[in-house]
């Protein structure tokens, strides 16, 4: 199917001669699924307004649901959004503060704080992609009984974008503008056309703090406000106490602007511990209704789901396990700089020794005896949202594939057995952080590597150093001083522009830009940077996403880079609690809309 | 007396100088940043990283960021977290009061079941009593805190369903339901770690008490017909307790330090887990003052079991 095929039958749907369930049926036909058919639905604008990207809100009233126990086996320490280092201060912010809008699980906005989501249709995009107009809700107020209006979010930004205020969300702020048109609207302009405007404002990043109680610490002395400790937002639960580290407790917002919510009385996150008691605390004993990233052996969690008190829920992002082969030669020095630009990887340029090590990975077996149902078996690198998913991707395990791939390319075994061409040999060093899934992935690519005639030299890095930026120390992800090695990355948006500049020649990790560039792989294409400039500029979100598309297959069809497995979001919850996760938001991206089943 | 404080007093200050000097190097050398996970993350341009390190003073040279520390440090500040943006002293005296409740209850408890036992062994070696705490006490200390923490938790959470396994601060209680509620959850820890430490205590009371017993001067008081409850207390305790004071003493400032396995397994908000989520988060600021004050107590109860062997024998002097 063409893109002017979709096209013509997407245009059928808007006039109504083509039924939706029609198109979805026809895209099945295809090969397309039902979830990637819907969502283009949505993203033209063929969807019914009301999208059911969140599940229906039961209760009828506020209140009355007692008591909701969440436990975080790592500890929130502060409560302001800007300075959220890690996750869990981030979720911990968001029980109070809500940003404009949220994303909902199947990766499109839900609005929160705005009255709804911007959109060509409702003028709330600008046809040029230049500038997006928020419309604010009217009648939100604070926790203390002040108004919420665009005054606070323009502070927002101007609090954000200040470099005095060392906050982290300074990357979504200070290239754009921010405009208060009228008290409930504000318009974000950009430099240049921005095909993804939804990130000031929007989600983990775009959590609105009041005015009245930081403008007096917007500056270098930022750290002393006492907000910091004692947020005033406009979430479903307001503030009661805040030991950092420990214990966070909330109470019901009899004045929350989204009407019967929120269903609990009151709140508390306990943090701290390990995951292994804390998946025992919701599934088994049930003292608590949910846990956070329960980053457990799926075997034990399905012993302890076998009380039968809670379930463990699984919520795809974008997170991938991956092996990467080195494009430069780590061991040749150019200018006092390892793994130059300069060089090209002796083994590794041949197209088909990639081709043999992507046909040596058994991603089955790593699904089945090492990730469980926490990492199921992919061939993209670009999985999530499904819009974006290629369906042109296949992987396959075959040793003796590997083994007729390398015979044919000449490279031929020695009287070691190991394969060697030209006074090359295929041995290589394969690095990774200190983790037990991870080591057993080594294994088990080692073993299978051996029967094809390649020898690969285990090497585990303990994880504070490997993933640390310290210029000074050889074993960093970002160097990659090694033949081949393996982590996660994650995709914190929704949208993989970001995501997918980790291929482009100008991201190349490199001496000069302090080993801070996003390819690591040191992977060069012209057509991938081609193709990326196009998405950056690119509008049309049905091309957009085919671009990416593109992206992903020139990057995994290169076998530079070999996806292993997806890395879903783990939780676990007790059986009647009623959540709503998203794997591209926080987990309480939503909170107020959570409630028991009685 | 005076003269010999003093002078202890002032051999403290090089030794705690020379102790900030060492922790400083080692955490500045240590690899990793606070930051770190924000260099993971692609959403969050490297610049933004540089510039908050810069913010906070992380890549100035190691010399002047002791020299920074010390000068705030002898003004009474402490610093404030990396992590959490508050200040330190804040942060320690939030978690003091569980770590003294929690630790200093399983020493009382450790030493409670060592002096009675130690002694009583001792009073009758090798008797059926003798072989049975001793057995009991090689088990105790063989036995690692973490491990004895999930048997307890297996037992008395999860098959019985008696004790709640995840500590909190604030019980929703008032009067004695909060006293049985706090009891309830402090008793799991406060055993691991009591009966860890008594078991040790055990085996050294006994020991001590088994040399003083074959003196000389317990014979005499035997013969000059003094009843065994007054040899025992007066002059065989009394002079046993030297060593089993200077071990105790040591032990004190770990009161402050909490127990950094057992509070994580229990989830009890002490110093201890303070201490491990800042080294792991790499918060230098909150590591350093926890181990600073360590470092002191440490000092302090040194010289405190010094000045009690004087009270304890009259023969050792000061000079």
């Amino acid at each position: 199917m063409t893109e002017n095929d979709l096209r013509r039958l997407l245009a059928r749907v808007k006039e109504g001669t083509l039924s939706r369930r029609g198109f979805v049926k026809r895209m099945a036909a295809v090969g397309f699924t039902a979830p990637m058919a819907t969502q283009l639905l949505a993203i033209t604008g063929a969807a019914p307004a009301a999208a059911q990207s969140v599940p229906e809100y039961k209760p009828t009233r506020r209140g009355g649901g007692g008591a909701l126990k969440i436990l975080y086996w790592q500890a929130a320490t502060l409560l302001n959004p800007h300075f959220a280092v890690g996750t869990t201060n981030q979720e911990a912010s968001r029980v109070f503060y809500e940003p404009l809008a949220g994303w909902a699980a199947d990766g499109t906005l839900y609005p929160i704080l705005a009255a709804e989501i911007p959109s060509v249709e409702n003028r709330g995009l600008a046809e040029d992609g230049r500038s997006v107009t928020w419309k604010l809700k009217r009648g939100v107020k604070w926790h203390d009984g002040q108004d919420f209006s665009a005054d606070d979010v323009v502070f927002n930004w101007e609090y954000a974008r200040n470099p005095a205020v060392a906050g982290v969300s300074i990357g979504s702020y200070r290239d754009v503008n921010v405009v208060k048109v009228d008290d409930y609207t504000v318009r974000v302009e950009f430099q240049k056309p921005t095909p993804f405007w939804a990130d000031a404002f929007v989600a983990s990043r775009g959590l609105i703090i009041p005015k009245h109680l930081f403008k007096d610490y917007a500056g270098s002395n930022a750290r002393d406000a006492p907000t910091n400790l004692r947020p005033v937002g406009t979430g479903a639960y307001r503030y009661v106490s805040f030991a950092p580290g420990d214990m966070l407790r909330a109470e019901l917002n009899p004045n929350y602007h989204r009407e019967n919510r929120p269903y609990f009385d009151t709140l508390e996150i306990k943090g701290g511990g390990d995951a292994v008691s804390a998946a025992r605390a919701v599934l088994q004993t049930g003292d608590f209704d949910y846990a956070w990233n329960l980053a457990v052996e799926d075997e034990i969690l399905k012993r302890l789901e076998a009380a039968g008190r809670g379930k463990v829920n699984i919520v795809e992002g974008g997170g991938i396990e991956f092996i990467q082969l080195n494009a430069t030669d780590p061991n040749q020095e150019v200018d006092g700089e390892r793994a130059s630009i300069r060089t090209e990887h002796p083994a590794f340029r041949d197209p088909a020794v990639r081709q043999a090590m992507s046909y040596l990975v058994d991603r089955n077996a790593l699904e089945q005896f090492i990730y469980g149902r926490g990492g199921p078996a992919t061939a993209n690198f670009l999985n999530n949202p499904p819009r974006f998913r290629s369906t042109n991707m296949r992987w396959e395990f075959s040793i003796q594939k590997a083994n007729e791939v390398l015979d044919a390319a000449g490279w031929a075994r020695g009287r070691d057995g190991i394969r060697a061409k030209n006074g090359t040999r295929l041995k290589f060093v394969f690095q990774t952080s200190v983790n037990a899934p991870r080591q057993r992935t080594q294994a088990i690519v080692k073993q299978a590597a051996q029967r094809a005639g390649i020898d690969i030299e285990l090497k585990s890095v303990t994880a504070s150093v490997f993933f640390s930026a310290d210029v000074a120390n050889p074993d960093t992800y970002t160097k990659f001083f090694a033949d081949m090695q393996m982590y996660t990355t994650t995709m914190p948006q929704a949208d993989p522009q970001l995501f997918m500049n980790q291929y482009v020649s100008w991201e190349i990790s490199s001496k000069a830009n302090n080993w801070q560039g996003r390819n690591i792989v040191r992977w060069r294409n012209e057509e991938y940077d081609r193709v990326y400039r196009e998405a950056e500029g690119e509008l049309d979100p049905v091309k957009r996403a085919a671009l990416f598309i593109r992206m992903n297959d020139l990057i995994v069809g290169s076998n530079h880079v070999i996806p292993l497995v997806k890395r879903p979001t783990v939780s676990g919850s007790l059986n009647n609690l009623r959540h709503i996760l998203s794997g591209w938001d926080n987990t309480h991206w939503l909170l107020s809309d959570w409630y028991r089943e009685t | 007396m005076f003269q010999y404080l003093i002078r202890r007093l002032l051999i403290a200050i090089p030794s705690l100088l020379g102790i900030s000097v060492i922790l400083f190097t080692v955490l500045a050398l240590a690899p990793g940043d606070p930051f770190e996970e924000l260099a993971t993350n692609p959403a969050i341009p490297p610049e933004v990283r540089a510039n908050l390190r810069a913010s906070l003073g992380m890549d100035d040279p190691i010399h002047l960021r002791y020299v920074a520390w010390l000068t705030s440090m002898l003004r009474g500040e402490w610093g404030f977290s990396f992590v959490s943006r508050i200040p330190v002293d804040q942060l320690i005296l939030q978690r003091l009061p569980t770590t003294i409740i929690v630790i200093g209850a399983s020493q009382v408890l450790a030493l409670a079941i060592a002096m009675p036992v130690g002694v009583y062994a001792a009073t009758r070696p090798y008797s059926l009593f003798d072989k049975v705490a001793n057995t009991l006490a090689f088990v105790g200390f063989s036995l690692p805190t973490f491990f004895t923490g999930l048997l307890l938790i297996m037992l008395f959470s999860i098959q019985l369903g008696w004790l709640p396994f995840v500590f909190r601060t604030d019980i929703e209680a008032t009067g004695w339901r909060w006293w049985w509620e706090m009891f309830r959850q402090s008793i799991m820890p406060i055993m691991v770690l009591g009966l860890f430490q008594g078991a040790a205590w055990t085996r050294f009371v006994r020991s001590a008490v088994l040399d003083v017993i074959r003196l000389d001067h317990v014979t005499t008081a035997r013969s000059k017909g003094l009843p065994e409850s007054v040899i025992t207390l007066k002059h065989v305790v009394r002079n046993a307790m030297i060593p089993v004071v200077t071990l105790v003493a040591l032990q004190m400032p770990v009161v402050f330090g909490g127990a950094i396995v057992t509070e994580q397994i229990f989830r009890v908000p002490g110093i201890g887990s303070l201490l491990i989520s800042a080294i792991l988060a790499n918060d230098t600021p909150v590591i350093m003052a926890v181990t600073f004050v360590f470092a002191t107590l440490v000092i302090f109860f040194n010289l405190l079991a010094d000045i009690l062997y004087g009270w304890l024998d009259p023969r050792i002097s000061y000079r």
